[in-house]
């Protein structure tokens, strides 16, 4: 199992270097960090563009096959049988669920292989990675004996690839707690370089913020649930809910506002016509006092936040617009509390 | 195939699921707007043998045209 961190590209590596054969495969969530970097990052940027599962599976020499599990992934974001996290992270079942799915793969769809490994080391994640949970993971995912670790196999029992001499157990490791300096080592050993940084995980769900708003989501509609664009929006803009009815999405810049552009026929948009300033969507049923105060918050992420009015355009789903000129919001006529995700205790 | 609007690795997912669909020699244009492509699709051609014949850049979208290979998977 590849996420494009660290830890399972030495983990592949460790077990590369036995002589065995080895394939990679990634599950695309929807909630991944990375795709999100993806669409928010402006061209002149220097940094490279790049998925960083295939760059790690490339880098290692062997296939990856990214598997999207959006649809069936609700089902553990909604109901966790282990419960969450810090934040709306279910990382137990999370694991448990991709450990079996990688499991679902093994002897199927083309691919003929005995066991599963992944990069988990010992203490690394305060609830999924734990000495306790790891062999709880094993048995509900399916896995049983056949999921190796091998950055902290020497502590944990043989298993089957061990026990068969598959792999050689005194070549794997014995990681363990969140100290990166024995995975540092390692990577330099190998010569990894340049190597996705670990910086609070590869999965928003882990976020604060975020979490935040998808919780907002779920109260304004009344429904626990959600679709692929809604959980999409959730990383992009900034999030303004002056009314229950309805949220404003407001780019914060040129790369974000590209990427709300997509979905100018999924929803009723805004954009100042008189000044530079953002493109902002609406999400839910707003009537024309509540498209006013949309505006006028549109106006004060403008250019013109400044000016005395701004000109404002306010297009429906079908194409038809129409013009509004409205005051700017002053800062303080925004409320903290219409900013959602953003310093929540 | 239309990948516009979508984000890595969503476009590499719609070429990896169209491929297992298409001969060997088949050729797909991929039309993207997540400059994530440049560097994903190549990568993904390159570990499954594929071959990338062109990329072309614009400002609003990016197109790759695939070659299939004989892949076993």
């Amino acid at each position: 199992m590849i996420s494009g961190g660290l830890d399972s590209m030495l983990a592949a590596q460790v077990v590369l270097d036995q002589g065995v054969d080895v394939e990679g495969v990634n599950f695309f969530t929807g909630f991944c960090v990375e795709g999100h970097t993806h669409a928010v990052r402006k061209k002149q940027r220097t940094k490279r563009k790049r998925n960083n599962a295939l760059w790690v599976a490339d880098q290692l020499g062997i296939k990856l096959h990214i598997v999207d599990i959006v649809d069936e992934y609700k089902d553990v974001v909604l109901n966790p049988t282990y419960g969450y996290g810090k934040n709306l992270n279910p990382c137990m079942d999370c694991k448990v669920f991709m450990v079996g799915k990688a499991m679902d793969l093994l002897g199927f769809d083309g691919f003929d292989y005995d066991f599963v490994i992944t990069g988990e080391v010992i203490g690394q994640r305060p609830k999924s990675q734990r000495k306790d949970t790891m062999p709880i993971i094993a048995r509900d995912s399916g896995a049983d004996d056949r999921l190796l670790r091998p950055l902290c196999a020497q502590l944990l029992p043989p298993t089957l690839p061990e026990r068969n001499r598959w792999v050689d157990r005194s070549k794997l490791h014995a990681f363990s707690g969140r100290n990166r300096k024995p995975q540092m080592a390692l990577a330099e050993k190998y010569g990894f370089v340049d190597y996705a940084q670990p910086a609070g995980g590869c999965c928003f769900l882990t976020d604060k913020s975020y979490s935040s708003k998808l919780q907002d989501l779920w109260e304004s509609r009344a429904q626990r649930d959600y679709e692929l664009d809604d959980i999409m929006l959730l990383k992009i803009g900034r999030h303004l809910r002056p009314r229950p009815d309805f949220k404003v999405i407001i780019g914060r810049e040129e790369g974000e506002n590209r990427f709300l552009e997509g979905y100018r026929r999924s929803f009723l948009h805004l954009r100042t016509i008189s000044h530079e300033g953002p493109l902002a969507l609406i999400d839910g049923t707003v009537d024309e006092e509540g498209l006013e105060l949309a505006a006028r918050i549109v106006g004060r992420y403008s250019q013109g936040r400044l000016a005395d009015v701004v000109r404002v355009c306010v297009t429906s789903r079908d194409g038809v617009s129409q013009d509004y000129e409205v005051e700017p919001m002053a800062a303080h006529e925004i409320p903290q509390d219409w900013h959602i995700g953003v310093n929540t205790s | 195939m239309d990948a516009r609007g979508l984000l890595c690795p969503l476009p590499v997912i719609r070429i990896q699921d169209q491929a297992k669909d298409l001969p060997p020699g088949a050729e797909v244009e991929l039309i993207a707007s997540d400059p994530g492509v440049i560097e994903d699709v190549p990568a993904w051609c390159r570990m499954h043998g594929h071959e990338v014949m062109q990329i072309d850049e614009s400002r609003t979208e990016i197109r790759v045209l695939v070659r299939l290979c004989d892949d076993d998977s």
